[in-house]
């Protein structure tokens, strides 16, 4: 089935995918709720979270252009070296600027 | 008892009796949502860079000013929104269109999974409540403050707060003066959201068995990558940690952690 996107349709469009996400935003928490929450849970959820960003970040550093490489590796140094979020991310769209500048014509 | 107990995080990770725990983190004041605002602002407005990207390309895609605005402050989840302009055409196919969202925003699943044994004191409304402004930002900083052993459920919902009225604010902006920012990836800023979480990720606990967790995490997610369907990493590189983590069992907590944890809260508190 397809939607148009003129008229109404886009209205409609951005309803399913509004609906979709907020599916997505509350089904975790409600599913939970009919978990027992035990020491088990409590570890694959404490795993998970950790979990989630790594499996968001690997593709990113294998797949990425040298921009995204140099980005992530800069991150990760500044972040071991000073401790601190904003330094660290900064540093690291700035090693990402300037290694596209430098490297990728 | 402080009121902004984000900064102060009198309470200590205590595996022995985590459900005590839980509950005296679960408090949610009013107070909480302005400091997590606040907390949350700075990297806002990296995000209100996405936000200005997407409202530069979904105009020239032919999405007109209203539709644009409203896609971003009701759907709220920019790379969904980027892969639905991808499919714009005189035509969307629905089904498509709804598998794509529900797997580019299926981590929201595990999110609200992961902050399920805080969330679970409140009463529903405010506890589905919370979770409409979740969002990766906000999410990861306010898990890392919960496992540093603080009350962040402001910093969930006032983060959130922050990001999207700086996602809106940059869709806007990407509307009018589009052409300010030509190429956003030539100056680096296609890879905000990565470096953010990867400094998130290495400011938490770093023992062997997590890394050991984030191995499999990572290598499960890039075999998904290469050999599943689209989108599917993300969930099968959690699952996959998770599973692990729960059948691993864990040692209790080494007290050598401790005086980290307060160093961490400390240069938390001059920022």
């Amino acid at each position: 089935m397809n939607l148009a996107t003129a008229g109404n349709g886009t209205l409609l469009i951005i309803i399913v995918m509004a609906l979709v996400t907020l599916a997505t935003r509350l089904g975790g928490v409600f599913v939970m709720s009919f978990i027992p929450f035990n020491q088990r849970v409590h570890q694959f959820i404490t795993a998970m979270s950790g979990s989630v960003l790594i499996a968001i970040l690997t593709p990113m550093a294998v797949n990425g252009d040298i921009g995204a490489r140099a980005a992530l590796l800069t991150t990760a140094l500044t972040m071991l070296v000073l401790k601190k979020q904003l330094p660290a991310i900064t540093a690291g769209v700035l090693a990402a600027a300037l290694s596209r500048y430098f490297f990728v014509s | 008892m402080g009121h902004n107990g984000i900064l102060n995080g009198p309470y200590m990770y205590e595996p022995k009796r985590p459900m005590d725990t839980y509950a005296a983190q679960a408090k949610f004041e009013a107070a909480d949502t302005w400091l997590g605002f606040k907390q949350l602002l700075p990297l806002s407005f990296f995000v209100g860079a996405f936000g200005l990207a997407f409202g530069l390309a979904a105009s020239q895609e032919g999405l007109s000013d209203g539709a644009i605005a409203l896609m971003s402050a009701l759907v709220f989840a920019g790379t969904s929104q980027f892969a639905a302009l991808d499919m714009w055409g005189t035509q969307v196919p629905l089904v498509p269109l709804m598998i794509t969202t529900f797997a580019i925003n299926a981590r929201h699943l595990l999110m609200g999974a992961t902050l399920y044994p805080w969330l679970r004191y409140l009463p529903p409304v405010k506890r589905y409540g919370l979770m409409l402004f979740a969002s990766d930002a906000n999410w990861a900083m306010a898990m890392q403050g919960f496992y540093r052993g603080e009350r962040a459920l402001g910093i969930l919902f006032g983060g959130g707060l922050a990001i999207w009225s700086c996602w809106m604010l940059g869709t806007g902006v990407g509307l009018y003066f589009g052409s300010a920012i030509e190429d956003p990836f030539s100056i680096g800023l296609d890879m905000v959201l990565g470096c953010f979480l990867l400094a998130m990720a290495l400011g938490g606990r770093k023992d062997s068995r997590t890394l050991i967790i984030w191995f499999v995490a990572g290598s499960s997610a890039m075999l998904a990558y290469w050999w599943l369907p689209t989108n599917s990493h993300v969930v099968v590189g959690a699952l996959s940690g998770g599973l692990l983590g729960a059948f691993w069992m864990e040692k209790k907590v080494p007290e050598k952690n401790e005086p980290a944890n307060n160093k961490q809260e400390q240069e938390q508190d001059k920022r």
